[in-house]
């Protein structure tokens, strides 16, 4: 590698010209407006205030974050179990491998609003689900199934499963198999093995895969949205509301702020615990 | 080395898994060959919404500024990314880590508050929305991707070619497109279409920085699937679904090929 400082910002130049004015000044410009206070018709009056952090810590939007948080967590945690040995189970599938992974693409390629909508079929009150039980009898009354924690979490789940399944499939994918053998020769059983060869080898994989499963399921506001017409809210929804019904810019902007702030932060902790190669788990 | 009992397990698991992948999709397509126009009775097999869907002026032209949109976020974010990916794997520089640090933020960050973030900006700027307002936005979050494939390929690059090219006489510009680009160019291409395929996909960008007017597919989906089952979206979506089946085993299978061959 050599070493040119004027070779290397010139052919950075164009895209940190393009990063620089399309991402980095309209957020610093989110976090001004965040602090500037609110006048009438959703004007900005430049003058400092620190209301709309006040608000967004108000009960009733912490509720909306805590939930918010809360319900993407879960998800994550149900994503990773079901993805971890399901990806163990592809890199493992030999020769039907690529065409197993595929398989996964193709979810992860279709829009997330189809394939919410596809479940607004199966579950929504003349949907698929709850016609079938009437039919048979066991109910009366159509189950609210969408329309429910348990309805956000499972719309979360299915639009970023893949999110998890892709990095930990790759990470178990590279994993030096000799490792292995090395482990079963000293003596430790399968569960042994996999417990302290396997699971730590994957760390980076189930560590990238937390972030970019995470992150979008805090901040979709089209599962709430969608499955319960806007009955129950995530950080989103207000996100949205905010700007585009309530013209209060300011919380809004404290909102994408803290989102912001906790996506920098995992991107920090994600590259403080992980090699440059494995970096590449991210995309 | 799996237990046989293990094995077992792991495949009913997954089996499970992409039930539940594909299950719901499964359904879709059904109803959209269904004849009832409301929702999710069977009432028996037409074509009738197929036929009818492609009259869908508001369905074609949010089709064609999707695509617009998409090819012209490509050109820019591969011509931007590859130049990018080209400094981090030629050059050390003071402050390399941190445009590093800088090109994982698309990446990562929610895509609400590119969103919101460029809205208010054009809100400052006074600018009024149409269809190339969300180009800035869609390409932003593109250039990270096409850099880091392009990255990962000129990582297996041999070096030793480029200087042999200069000893030979050639110089930069020479060098870079009877040396460089066609080895990299693999690269170039996966990342273009990976542009591409988010550009498409993107829906929240588009949905804040688009004109009132100027519908793109994803954003018109949101506002069909709002109001509940139809037939034309269960059409629409199986459409897309069947594309995206397309794509990816196409793209995929020979990627994969390509990969193996070399």
């Amino acid at each position: 590698m050599r070493r040119s400082f004027k070779k290397a910002y010139l052919l950075l130049s164009p895209s940190l010209f393009w990063l620089t004015l399309f991402l980095v000044i309209p957020v610093l410009f989110i976090a001004v407006i965040s602090f500037t206070t609110n006048g009438d018709f959703g004007a900005i009056i430049y003058e400092f205030s620190t209301e709309a952090y006040t608000s967004a810590f108000s009960s009733l939007y912490a509720k909306v974050i805590w939930q918010s948080v809360w319900w993407a967590f879960v998800a994550t945690l149900v994503c990773l179990v079901i993805a971890y040995p399901f990806a163990y189970f592809i890199a493992n599938a030999g020769k039907w491998k690529n065409i197993l992974l595929l398989l996964v693409m193709v979810p992860f390629w279709t829009n997330l609003l189809i394939r919410l909508y596809a479940w607004i079929i199966l579950l929504n009150n003349q949907g698929v689900v709850n016609n079938f039980l009437m039919d048979l009898g066991f109910i009366e009354e159509p189950l609210q199934l969408m329309y429910s924690p348990g309805g956000v979490i499972l719309g979360l789940v299915y639009g970023f499963l893949p999110f998890m399944i892709l990095p930990i499939y790759s990470s178990i994918e590279q994993l030096d198999k000799t490792y292995l053998d090395a482990a079963e020769d000293l003596g430790a059983g399968p569960v042994r093995t996999f417990l302290n060869v396997t699971l730590p080898l994957t760390f980076p994989g189930i560590l990238a895969g937390f972030i970019i499963t995470f992150v979008p399921a805090i901040s979709v506001f089209v599962v709430t949205d969608l499955f319960t017409g806007g009955k129950l809210l995530m950080v989103g929804n207000v996100i949205r509301d905010a700007f585009l019904v309530e013209m209060n810019w300011q919380l809004g902007a404290a909102l994408s702020l803290l989102l912001m702030i906790l996506v920098l932060l995992s991107l920090m902790i994600f590259m403080r615990f992980t090699s440059r190669k494995d970096r590449k788990l991210l995309v | 080395m799996m237990r046989p009992r293990t094995k077992k397990i792991l495949f009913s698991f997954s089996l499970l898994v992409f039930l539940f992948f594909y299950i719901p999709i499964i359904f879709v397509v059904i109803f959209s060959f269904n004849d009832s126009k409301l929702g999710t009775v069977w009432t028996g097999f037409t074509l009738e919404w197929y036929g009818s869907i492609l009259q869908n002026k508001q369905l074609i032209s949010a089709t064609m500024n999707s695509i617009y949109l998409a090819v012209i976020t490509t050109i820019i974010s591969t011509i931007l990314g590859t130049l990018a990916a080209l400094a981090l794997h030629r050059y050390t520089f003071i402050g390399k880590k941190s445009v590093e640090f800088l090109f994982y933020i698309p990446v990562v960050i929610p895509d609400i508050v590119v969103a919101v973030a460029l809205l208010a900006i054009y809100g400052l700027l006074n600018m009024s929305l149409g269809l190339n307002t969300a180009v800035p936005g869609h390409v932003a979050i593109t250039i990270s991707y096409v850099m880091l494939v392009v990255l990962a390929r000129l990582s297996s690059f041999d070096n030793s070619l480029e200087e042999a090219a200069k000893d030979l006489g050639a110089n930069e510009w020479q060098t870079f497109w009877k040396v460089t680009f066609p080895l990299i160019f693999p690269g170039v291409l996966a990342g273009a279409l990976l542009a591409f395929t988010i550009s498409l996909d993107e829906f929240v960008i588009s949905f804040f920085t688009l004109g009132p007017g100027d519908n793109t597919l994803p954003v018109l989906v949101y506002s069909m699937v709002r109001l509940g089952v139809s037939p034309e979206v269960n059409v629409l979506s199986t459409i897309i679904i069947a594309i995206m089946f397309i794509v990816v085993f196409v793209v995929g299978l020979r990627m994969r090929k390509g990969g193996e061959a070399k």
